[in-house]
């Protein structure tokens, strides 16, 4: 009876009794929920425009973020670093299209899977020879992201909210705005989602694959060093944020693997449950860190009822 | 000349479907068995007991596993390393509870708690397919090890959270613990890793390994020609989990000695997940050939450039070590998606025509 309580009353008679408290643990979710939704748009992008399931993509985010800090540490200003880093992340592109994907052109899908986790342990690998595996300060300030905290007193308590997790939550929905904007409305944008929607069309009306690809997975990187930035300011930058990278899988199940509004919706709602499940049932009740795999066993559940994730496209198959 | 297969004939369905149609490989089983079992016990020391040969074993065991699970039934699994875990500490409890038992017994029966999980986490296969399942297995792999560190019965309420191997005797012979020597280790593990695997050739080459290949092909025309997909998807998560869970009870057991959840993290999966794929998916002998070489690389890396007078870092040869892997895997998925046992069929081949190329 008393372990009935503590999972249907509980929980809820505290967030009634200390609604600042909740309002705390909703930013703080929110804030991570734009992340994982970045970093899961990175994976949904590459999905839908090759077919291929990009387990790099956390790999990246520590890559883009351990290059702008390296960069800077070597005496390059902040505000030159940034393009230069965009560089690099280009070049990795071209590489990784050259090296990697067009050998493998047509080949199954698990195949490709399999060899971005090859790409993965390359890059950890590449990684920690150049840049040490010791963990670094993200220069936040340098690259003139507010850093203090501000409150509101709502329901007469108050809530902090800090400054650059306000800077990247707007950051973040800018971000996805110029992307949708550009997938809809540009040129090259048509070329990318013509190429998800069929290969062989595509490519019979002229759109070179080779660039689309390279087009791709640049953007990819982008996105990566946004998120590297953001969660590098939060946490700081070594090659445990990887963590991440896993944290999106699950978004990405959760909102289907094809869909960028699934990405977005998932990645907020997982961020805000994880949280809330966290404070109101896994600590006092789980003995607490069940954020380790509450996203996994949710999305788990979701894809039971909805094997293709909520905005996922159907599955049809036939012999 | 050494495969000549001039002279073996066939005279009935049963011999051609013999485990081994042509004599010569039975020779060279042999050969290799007479290696593992004679010549390196007599002449390796107890730096390649330890480091090399039961690290081998360990890990082409639970390759093997996972090999039954992804290359047979084509389930990609990416929780390998829980599912040793859970056979490694059902292991420990049994022996906790049990001190008596035989410790032959109680790995055998560890493989099954690991089973039964297995198959609980497999259930979703029925309905999920693909990367869905990929990462519905990295559920059980966050999951379990989370469980392992949070359930403190299961290490026995020690203050570390780590579980430790007491000294276990079998016939008079202490076989693990600190007291164990790496020979008598070396024996037990190579026993075990022998019954398996002749256990998982003849499950592959028979009725259910048949099934398994079918569904891994196309699950749906298997379905069609009424292979029931339930019965074969979950028999592929009991065996596959049954020998992954005795490979983490012989890895824990034999070889580290202490575990703590971390061990079991993702990181362990994924070594025997590029074991299997270097290997060769849906082969068994790619998991010994996989093994040898992940096992063998660090050490590699780490000696051949000192012989040159090169001398580098521990670091460093872990980095190196990782990035070639990660090279490995790409080069052999553009090169041979077989993996290594491809290049053995074809050595093979080349063999059974040779000196005539055509």
């Amino acid at each position: 009876m008393d372990t009935l309580k503590g999972i249907f009353v509980d929980p809820f008679a505290d967030m009634i009794a200390a609604p600042d408290f909740l309002l705390q643990v909703l930013w703080e979710g929110l804030v991570g929920g734009v992340l994982y939704a970045l970093i899961a748009l990175g994976f949904v992008l590459i999905f839908k425009s090759s077919r291929i399931f990009n387990f790099a993509q956390g790999i990246m985010v520590v890559f883009a973020a351990l290059t702008l800090v390296g960069l800077h540490e070597k005496g390059v200003p902040a505000l030159l670093a940034l393009p230069l880093t965009l560089g690099v992340m280009f070049m990795l592109a071209v590489a990784i299209e050259r090296a990697v994907l067009r050998p493998l052109v047509n080949q199954p899908d698990i195949i490709l899977f399999m060899a971005t986790i090859g790409i993965t342990l390359f890059l950890i690998g590449l990684g920690e020879i150049i840049f040490g595996g010791e963990n670094k300060v993200m220069i936040t300030e340098q690259l003139g992201i507010p850093t203090g905290s501000f409150t509101l007193e709502p329901f007469g308590g108050f809530v902090s909210i800090e400054q650059k997790d306000l800077t990247a939550v707007i950051g973040a929905i800018l971000l996805v705005g110029v992307l949708l904007l550009f997938l809809n409305k540009s040129k090259i944008g048509r070329a990318i989602r013509a190429l998800g929607d069929d290969h062989q069309a595509a490519l019979s009306v002229g759109i070179s694959l080779s660039t689309i690809w390279v087009i791709v997975w640049f953007i990819a990187g982008v996105i990566a060093l946004a998120t590297g930035i953001v969660w590098g300011a939060r946490a700081g930058v070594s090659f445990a944020l990887e963590v991440i990278a896993y944290k999106a899988l699950p978004v990405l199940m959760l909102g289907g693997l094809e869909s960028v509004m699934g990405a977005i919706i998932g990645g907020l709602a997982i961020g805000i449950l994880e949280k809330l499940f966290e404070i109101y049932w896994g600590q006092p009740l789980l003995g607490g860190n069940t954020e380790m795999w509450f996203a996994y066993v949710l999305a788990l559940i979701v894809l039971l009822f909805r094997p293709q994730g909520l905005f996922g496209e159907r599955i049809i198959e036939r012999v | 000349m050494f495969y000549r297969t001039a002279g073996q004939f066939k005279t009935s369905y049963e011999a051609d479907h013999a485990l081994f149609p042509v004599r010569q490989d039975a020779y060279l089983l042999g050969f290799i068995l007479l290696l593992a079992f004679v010549v390196f016990p007599l002449t390796a020391s107890e730096f390649a007991f330890r480091a090399l040969l039961i690290p081998v074993l360990i890990y082409s065991l639970a390759a093997l596993g996972l090999n039954i699970l992804t290359g047979y039934a084509g389930q990609l699994s990416l929780g390998t390393g829980a599912f040793m875990g859970v056979g490694a500490y059902a292991c420990y409890k049994l022996l906790t509870i049990f001190p008596e038992m035989n410790i032959v017994i109680a790995i055998a029966m560890s493989g099954f708690f690991s089973a039964a999980v297995g198959v609980l986490f497999g259930l979703p296969s029925l309905r999920i397919k693909g990367f869905y399942l990929a990462i519905a297995t990295l559920a059980a792999q966050f999951f379990l090890v989370w469980l392992f560190q949070k359930w403190a019965w299961l290490y026995n309420y020690n203050a570390s959270g780590a579980i430790q191997v007491p000294n276990i005797e079998m016939f008079g012979i202490t076989v693990a613990g600190p007291r164990a020597e790496a020979i008598t280790q070396y024996y037990f593990v190579l026993c075990f890793v022998c019954a398996m695997t002749f256990f998982a050739i003849n499950i592959t080459r028979g009725r259910i390994g048949r099934m398994w290949k079918a569904v891994r092909d196309m699950d749906i025309a298997a379905e069609l020609v009424g292979i029931n997909l339930m019965r074969a998807k979950l028999t592929a998560f009991f065996v596959s989990s049954y020998i992954v869970g005795v490979s983490g009870a012989l890895f824990v057991f034999l070889w580290r000695g202490a575990a703590e959840a971390n061990l079991f993290d993702i990181p362990l999966s994924f070594r025997v997940l590029f074991i299997a794929i270097i290997g060769g998916l849906g082969s068994i002998l790619g998991n010994y050939l996989g093994a040898i070489l992940i096992v063998a690389l660090p050490v590699i890396i780490g000696s051949v450039p000192e012989a040159f007078g090169i001398p580098i870092g521990s670091a460093t040869v872990e980095h190196l070590n990782v990035m070639l892997v990660g090279a490995l895997i790409i080069t052999f998925l553009i090169v041979e998606p077989h993996g290594l046992a491809r290049f053995w069929a074809m050595i093979r081949e080349k063999l059974i025509l040779w000196p005539f190329p055509h």
